[in-house]
């Protein structure tokens, strides 16, 4: 089977398609910057352009599709551009050439409304509802691409906070953080969380990308998220991921009330002025804080049934892996 | 008119004419597809035959929920009819659920889930005359009218049975009439909050009175009697159901029938209506059908004794009482639920109601010693420090049984009859044990609650078993008058006139003696007569009044005496209350130790060793929390007091489990004794039981871990009913090794039945041969003792290959995560093996099916705050526990249980991790 897999440049987009070659099928990688992975067919090029688009799923069977835009502030217009539009670029080139199977990986922002999510499974997508420019357009590109499936078979994953060596986002970002005191524990750091290790999100979407083909129909128009299935306190989870990567743990507190307030009023600021920090986003956003002062874990039980998948790694022996990356990166 | 008053009716405006009309569409849970309008002609009263020709007849149009059509139309079969009436100012909606539930059972091919008959229950819910959406006829209907009207209108629908009449307030006296009138069709009766009988010599309750008072203005010129009725749900009901209460009452014109309704209460002999309740009322004696009453405690206008009065005319009936519920019991409860259980069980095939166990066998009653040694001068009784003061005071078999048998008499004179409940309310001592066997050999049913409960539980409790009397020492008397608990009070001492009068109290214990010592005994009760109910200690949810007859008292004795060996020349140290009244009637001398019996905790070494000194003791009975301050005490012994507990043959610590530790510290205190510590709980005192060596022999037991309680006591069977998937006990019962679930036991000293909790009582039975209906198993078990009876404990466990007991928790405890379910003392007990973890608490958090397991430990030293484990504990918690453990948290204090400060009180604890770790407050649990 040739396998389109999108946004390859990234950290999961990268292992992901990794994955889809090992598992013994033809890969080409779409994204404006070079993969960087062994054996597979680089197509340079932007999902804004349809043509880039059309090029790119042209002779494919299935699209494994992660980009996007991903970010906590920015303009809402860029947002729309990359996560809507492009998915229906994408869907549309897909039915054009007879491409079956699309794996959309969204996120489970899609249905947070900000309040705890406690056991919850993956309630459907609400764009009206979902907090942030980034969560509301990925709640409306999930629909498109669940809403596509018919002609196509369709399914969506949305892994949770991805982890693990190399990890530019969450891991780069909290080391930063943490080493400049930026990082405050909000609350007191009690709310449970799910993570998923990045090998683990990428076999997940590997496996719904196989089960898109058997005959059963399943997961198909279907939406699973992914996590490791082991929810650990924001405490403990940023502690663990401190240690790993050699820096101290944060011992401020900030009330999560004050938190969500500053961090609105941080992203209003934002969006007007022309500032930016060392890493390019504001120091604290309002979806941020959320996410890290109230609960939001999983059932993980259709998911793992529907897809025939199980984590691999354990969050422990991610930590491990990552320390080992990072004092092997950094030696 | 006839020549009687006509009532306070007449005090309100002329009632209003309307036709009758169909609820609006979009009544939350009502389907317009239920409603429909009937025509029926209505029947004069008092009509000389013959002078009212067709001419004369009114047509009134009745509103009814008639599900009859509807089962028509997919082919259901009718198996009967439930005739549903509301009161006072509802309507059919009342009943929305039961109509929702009952086309529910009625499954496509006819079959009801629970009973092997095809066929459905036709509901039938009326809105009366001028209520809910019937007609307004402009009249003022009385009682006799509205029954007549109920007859009418079942005459036009052709209903001639079977039917099952359901009323609720004043529509369950409409429908117990209809009920009295229609024997040949009457199939069943199921009442809810109601009443057909108010004494004389008492007031109406305070809300009718209010109501009668400014009549119009409360009823029908105002929605005041509306709006309180609705406030009275608990929870309080939604918006939009409130608003479809009120739709067919929005104006004055509209409710004419609610003022008529109230003026229509007989709140004296004299009132219009009073003559066709009374027939009402004595009617109901004399029906034989089932009856089930389902009531809201919290009813302020439908109290206690009106459900008292209903089963004094209705003894066979099943009773439920849901705590917490009031007046709006179908909103409170899922009484739906419950009706069709009970008609479920009624249509089971398998009727036979035999028991399980061959027949009890006789045995002799619990005053039997007391006969035997009435004129012997050994002591029976020493109470070390009475509360009554004045130092140890000791009581002789003699005293004991002269006193016994004049209180029995007395209490007879004073009117208290066999099956009159008698609250006491006296500490453990020579005093309450004498009112208790008198109570006993009277036949009197003796109801005890312990003071540990608070007073809001005692209050619970002394309301729901609704004594005759109250006997009580002066504060608890005072606690009684202030708390405004039921039952003609009895002090302990003779109170000075102004101080006994202020407490309500008619009599005391001195006075009945006198009263008593001429006087002749009535017979004595039978084996099968009730003796006594039992309250749980609430640390499960609202404490439950465990029921137990004669025969099964008589039958935990003589399982404690063939356990221990105890008897007539023991002497025993009662340290833990429950057992502390049964020396008498085994024949022991028995001793109370200087405590607080209210906290076990207060008892020490000191006082131990003074009490076994007071009675030569050879056995010692004590409660957990005492073990720990009385191993805590040691130190204060003196060799006199080492000398008086060298004595002690027999160790018991009863009421939870103790650890090994304990048990082995407080065995050192009492070099001669075996330490033993035997399972148990309210409904079975005596079930399994284990010593100190064979709790170290058994070692830590298997994979799921547990507390050894041992092997089955005398006269008991154990089986496991196996947890399946979701956490629930389904499995049958087995005694297969190392399969968890929940314990079910079997014995004649097992508890009868729940007090008026009649879906708890069946669910204790479900799954065993002693089940009702459906829920009836059989199973082969032939070592069942004669009289027994079967028992879910509500306690999680497994038994070993040796036929070893394991408790793994309480069923309500159990986790029930996405690899199945987890019971938590074992994790508990792998999590107390880390070093500076003190005790744990092993709990879940999230949904049922997907829950997290949380730990949450006490340290040494002890925490300050509550908060998260350190890393490093964390990484130990969860290498003892499993890889599974999510969080682990850090408190000053686990929550415990009120009675025996000893049990994790895991339901509290849950809520509270539940709250810590989705991002909520980190206060204390």
């Amino acid at each position: 089977m040739k396998v389109l897999v999108t946004g390859a440049s990234g950290l999961l987009g990268r292992t992901t398609a990794a994955r889809v070659r090992d598992a013994g099928h033809d890969v080409r990688t779409f994204q404006r910057r070079p993969s960087g992975v062994d054996g597979v067919e680089d197509r340079l090029g932007s999902v804004t352009d349809p043509d880039d688009v059309d090029r790119a799923v042209a002779g494919v069977d299935a699209v494994v599709h992660l980009a996007a835009k991903v970010s906590l502030a920015g303009d809402p217009a860029d947002f729309r551009h990359v996560n809507v539009e492009g998915t229906r670029a994408l869907l549309a080139a897909a039915a054009r050439h007879g491409a079956t199977d699309v794996v959309h990986v969204s996120s489970p922002s899609v249905a947070h409304t900000g309040t705890a999510i406690v056991g919850e499974d993956a309630p459907r997508a609400d764009p009206r509802r979902a907090r942030g420019a980034y969560a509301r357009t990925k709640a409306e590109a999930e629909l498109l691409a669940l809403g596509a499936d018919g002609d196509l078979r369709v399914v969506a994953v949305r892994p949770h906070i991805v982890w693990g060596p190399g990890d530019e986002q969450l891991v780069a970002r909290i080391a930063e953080r943490a080493r400049t005191g930026r990082l405050p524990l909000l609350d007191h750091g009690a709310a449970l969380i799910d993570t998923t290790y990045l090998d683990n999100a990428a076999s997940a979407l590997v496996a719904a990308l196989h089960r898109l083909g058997d005959d059963d129909g399943t997961v198909r128009g279907q939406a699973y998220v992914v996590t490791n299935g082991e929810p650990r306190t924001v405490a403990e989870m940023v502690a663990g991921i401190c240690a790993a990567v050699g820096v101290p743990a944060p011992t401020t507190r900030v009330p999560g009330a004050v938190a969500r307030g500053a961090g609105a009023a941080v992203e209003t600021a934002w969006a007007h002025l022309p500032l930016a920090s060392a890493d390019g986003e504001p120091p604290m956003t309002r979806f941020l804080a959320e996410q890290l002062s109230t609960a939001h874990w999983f059932d993980q039980r259709r998911t793992r049934a529907d897809l025939r998948w199980r984590p691999e790694v354990s969050i422990d022996e991610g930590l491990r892996r990552l320390a080992a990356w990072h004092a092997a990166t950094t030696g | 008119m006839t020549g009687r008053a006509a009532g306070p009716a007449a005090r309100l405006p002329s009632p209003a004419v309307a036709p009758a009309e169909l609820p609006p569409s979009g009544l939350p849970g009502l389907d317009p597809a239920w409603s429909r309008l009937v025509e029926v002609p209505e029947t004069p009263l008092d009509a000389p035959p013959g002078t009212a020709g067709p001419a004369d007849v009114a047509t009134r149009t009745w509103h009814v929920l008639d599900t009859g059509p509807l089962l028509a139309e997919r082919g259901t079969p009718v198996v009967g009819t439930l005739l549903c009436v509301h009161g006072n100012p509802t309507w059919s909606y009342l009943w929305r659920d039961l109509v929702a539930a009952t086309l529910d059972a009625a499954t496509p091919d006819g079959a009801t889930p629970d009973g092997p008959t095809p066929g459905a229950w036709r509901v039938v819910a009326v809105d009366q005359l001028d209520m809910g959406f019937s007609e307004r006829t402009g009249t003022h209907r009385t009682l006799r009218r509205r029954v007549q009207d109920l007859a009418d209108l079942t005459g036009a629908l052709g209903l001639d049975g079977p039917v099952v009449t359901v009323g609720h307030d004043w529509g369950g006296v409409v429908s117990l009439g209809w009920a009295v009138d229609h024997r040949d069709a009457l199939a069943g009766v199921v009442l809810l909050d109601t009443a057909v009988h108010h004494p004389e010599d008492t007031p109406i309750p305070a809300p009718l009175r209010l109501a009668l008072r400014g009549l119009a203005a409360s009823t029908v010129t105002t929605p005041a009697f509306l709006e309180t009725t609705l406030a009275l749900a608990h929870p309080a009901l939604p918006a939009d159901v409130k608003d479809a209460y009120r739709a067919p009452y929005r104006t004055a014109g509209r409710r004419s029938g609610v003022g008529g309704f109230v003026a229509d209460i007989p709140a004296g002999p004299e009132h219009p209506s009073a003559d066709e309740l009374d027939r009402i009322a004595e009617g109901t004696r004399t029906l034989d059908v089932p009856v089930l009453l389902l009531w809201g405690p919290r009813d302020p206008v439908f109290g206690e004794p009106y459900l008292v009065d209903l089963l004094e005319r209705l003894p066979h009936a099943r009773v439920h009482r849901y705590e917490g519920a009031g007046h709006l019991l179908t909103e409170d409860a899922d009484t739906a639920g419950a009706v069709l259980t009970w008609l479920a069980d009624h249509r089971s095939t398998d009727d036979d109601r035999t028991p399980a166990a061959p027949p009890a066998t006789p045995r002799a009653p619990m005053w039997h010693h007391l006969d035997a040694l009435a004129d012997d001068d050994s002591t029976a009784l020493v109470e070390m420090a009475p509360s009554t003061g004045g130092g140890v005071r000791t009581v002789s078999w003699r005293l004991l049984a002269r006193r016994v048998r004049e209180l029995a008499a007395g209490l007879h004179a004073a009117g208290v009859e066999r099956g009159d409940r008698v609250s006491l309310l006296v500490p453990p001592g020579a005093d309450l044990t004498a009112t208790l066997y008198a109570c006993l050999r009277l036949g009197a049913v003796v109801v005890v609650a312990d003071a540990g409960l608070g007073p809001r539980g005692l209050t619970r409790a002394v309301r729901g078993a609704q004594p005759t009397v109250v006997v009580g020492e002066r504060r608890g008397l005072a606690a009684a008058r202030a708390l405004g608990w039921p039952g003609r009070r009895v002090s302990t001492t003779t109170l000075p006139p102004l101080t006994a009068a202020a407490l309500g109290v008619t009599t005391s214990l001195p006075d009945l003696v006198d009263a008593g010592a001429g006087a002749d005994l009535p017979p004595a009760p039978s084996p099968d007569d009730l003796a006594a109910v039992l309250f749980t200690s609430g640390s499960t949810g609202p404490a439950k009044g465990v029921a137990y007859t004669h025969g099964q008292l008589a039958a935990m004795r003589d399982a404690l005496a063939a356990q221990y060996d105890l008897g007539v020349g023991t002497g025993l140290v009662a340290g833990f209350a429950p057992f502390a009244l049964l020396g008498p009637a085994l024949g022991c001398r028995s001793v109370t130790p200087d405590m607080d019996v209210t906290a076990p905790r207060t008892l020490t070494a000191r006082a131990v060793a003074a009490a076994a000194g007071a009675v030569d003791a050879t056995a010692v009975f004590l409660s957990p929390a005492a073990v720990a301050n009385v191993v805590a005490t040691a130190g204060e012994l003196t060799a006199d007091d080492e000398r008086a507990l060298a004595g002690v043959r027999l160790l018991l610590s009863a009421g939870a489990p103790v650890g090994e530790r304990l048990l082995a510290e407080v065995g050192d205190l009492l070099p001669g004794a075996v330490p033993h510590t035997p399972y148990g709980m309210t409904e079975g005192l005596l079930l399994t039981d284990v010593t100190l060596a064979e709790i170290r022999a058994a070692g830590p037991g298997g994979a799921a871990g547990g507390v050894c309680v041992g092997r089955p006591a005398a006269g008991v069977t154990v089986r496991i009913s196996a947890l399946d998937a979701d956490g629930r006990a389904t499995g049958t019962l087995a005694a297969t090794p190392d399969v968890t679930g929940e314990v079910v036991v079997a014995a004649p000293h097992v508890k009868d039945h729940y007090d008026r909790l009649w879906l708890t009582d069946r669910e204790s039975r479900r799954g065993t041969p002693d089940g009702d209906g459906g829920t009836r198993l059989r199973t082969d078990v032939d070592d069942l003792a004669p009289g027994a009876r079967w028992h879910r404990t509500g306690d999680v466990g497994h038994l070993d290959a040796d036929g070893r007991l394991w408790i793994e928790g309480r069923l309500a405890h159990v986790l029930v995560t996405a690899d199945g379910p987890v019971t938590p003392v074992g994790p508990e007990q792998r999590a107390q093996t880390v070093p500076g973890v003190r005790r744990a608490g092993v709990v879940g958090v999230g949904p049922r099916g997907t829950q997290q397991l949380v730990v949450v430990v006490e340290t040494d030293p002890g925490a300050r705050r509550p908060g998260l484990a350190t890393p490093a504990l964390t990484a130990a918690v969860r290498d003892a526990v499993g890889p599974g453990t999510v969080a682990v948290l850090v408190v000053p204090e686990l929550p415990t249980d009120v009675r025996h400060n000893s049990k994790v009180d895991r339901a509290r604890l849950a809520a509270w991790a539940d709250g810590v770790l989705a991002g909520g407050r980190l206060g204390r649990p």
